[in-house]
């Protein structure tokens, strides 16, 4: 089997989506094969967060087609629901569950959906937070972390369904900047391991170090797909240049 | 206090109804509400359908034509006999439900969204994200609103006692018939009622205290 032969671990074509008038995916065309860490970066509106939420479908699209190891979105229901579990998300604002603690919020979904027994799960739950640095934190409740230690929490809850793909939507954003780095470092230990990720950030360095392949956004377009050093030092369009132009210079 | 004393008995077996009946209806309105208020939030059309329909109706008739329907409309229909007691506590059930169903409903949107999609990008069934991250998130901030619903179906019990249902609405009746000072009477009944408002709000402060430190 050569790479060529196996299908992408996502594969997007032809996507358009609208926010009422406002078109914000305009005929998006991405892949990602098995293994690929692929930064999307863009200015904000640019659509790539929105990119982010269809794979997994939290934005249904209006046209086009998504594929996940070669199987195509379902609709809502049971099916979606199993698709889902294999494909882990880290979202901007954490989003762990406030009513319970870090280790129950880890275990919550192997134990519900996978049918886990709670004490293989716990175990799991706590090699995954030994990983991710906040073990010690486990009997915590997320609003008692700093938001580095959320995100990394958030980071092993989404590990321990065991995805085939994480999908990271902006995870740094609304992180302090000294907390930033805590987050990216768990990120590059994930991307050194093999998993297959598809990051959105505004973190140029991570993109720099960890991406295999750098897409550019803007408009709703994928404006550039290609390998982090052309991106950075000979940008194909006027948009990526001017995008670059102005987060460079400070 | 003679009208009290001379009459314990009647008192305390009436209150011991009025209890009753709360009890029971208390939990049957607090699992159907809940329901209710699950299907009101559902992706399915048809149950926000059903559930809002429910709402509307239930909660815009008043209680007396709800227990006038139980207890002289219901048996024409002739499909299965129930007793005055049954009959009430299916009315204040069913009626309080529809109160339930929107306090809940108010918990359900105070909980951020971003709880719902962490859910469901984890693979959580609909269901699943209720039971186990809405709910329980939900059911925290409606903790004082339906206390105020409890307390008033603790109340809205009296109605029965146009029905055939004896609890402390009665103990006026009664008391007139013996000619006792009916004035003092009511006195102690709305006593009573106080006295038993008292341990509601006993829990709702338990609950709030515990609930605030636990996020």
């Amino acid at each position: 089997m050569t790479a060529a032969s196996a299908p992408p671990m996502i594969h997007v074509a032809g996507v358009d989506k609208f926010f009422g008038p406002l078109h914000v995916l305009k005929n998006v065309q991405l892949e990602v094969p098995k293994g690929q860490v692929v930064v999307v970066l863009g200015p904000s509106g640019s659509g790539k967060s929105t990119l982010c939420r269809t794979i997994n479908r939290l934005e249904p699209i209006d046209s086009g087609v998504i594929e996940v190891d070669g199987q195509p979105l379902p609709a809502e229901g049971k099916e979606l629901a199993r698709l889902r579990a294999d494909v882990g998300m880290v979202f901007q604002s954490f989003n762990l569950f406030a009513h319970k603690t870090i280790v129950e919020n880890v275990m919550l979904a192997p134990v519900k959906v996978r049918k886990t027994p709670a004490a293989d799960a716990r175990k799991t739950a706590m090699q995954l937070l030994e990983r991710v640095g906040i073990a010690n934190q486990a009997d915590k409740f997320p609003a008692q972390l700093s938001g580095g230690q959320q995100q990394r929490a958030a980071i092993a809850r989404a590990l321990a369904m065991k995805p085939k793909v994480m999908l990271f939507d902006e995870p740094t954003s609304a992180l302090d900047p000294e907390m930033v780095q805590e987050v990216l470092d768990v990120m590059t230990g994930l991307a050194k391991d093999g998993m297959t990720m598809l990051v959105v950030t505004h973190e140029m360095g991570f993109a720099r170090k960890a991406a295999d392949r750098v897409i550019f956004m803007s408009d709703g377009e994928v404006v550039e797909d290609s390998t982090p050093e052309e991106f950075f030092s000979a940008p194909k369009s006027n948009r990526a240049k001017d995008f670059l132009g102005k987060i460079l210079t400070h | 206090m003679s009208v009290l004393t001379n009459n314990l008995d009647l008192f305390l077996r009436a209150f011991g109804q009025t209890l009753q009946l709360f009890a029971v209806s208390a939990v049957l309105s607090l699992v159907l509400g809940t329901l209710l208020a699950a299907l009101r939030v559902s992706p399915v059309p048809v149950f926000r359908g059903v559930g809002t329909t429910y709402v509307t109706v239930v909660r815009n008739t008043p209680l007396t034509l709800v227990f006038v329907f139980f207890v002289f409309a219901y048996p024409l229909l002739d499909i299965l006999k129930i007793e005055p007691y049954t009959a009430a506590v299916v009315s204040l059930s069913l009626y309080t439900a529809a109160f339930v169903c929107e306090v809940v409903r108010s918990g359900i949107n105070t909980v951020p969204v971003g709880q719902a999609e962490a859910s469901r990008a984890l693979g959580l069934t609909f269901t699943q994200m209720l039971g186990s991250v809405v709910l329980p998130q939900a059911l925290r901030s409606v903790v004082p609103p339906m206390t105020s619903t409890m307390i008033a179906l603790l109340k809205n019990t009296t109605v029965a006692s146009g029905f055939a249902v004896v609890q402390a609405g009665n103990i006026r009746e009664q008391l007139a018939d013996q000619g006792d000072n009916v004035l003092i009477g009511l006195l102690w009944v709305a006593l009573g009622f106080v006295i038993l408002v008292m341990p509601l709000t006993y829990v709702q402060q338990v609950f709030e205290k515990r609930w605030s430190v636990a996020r």
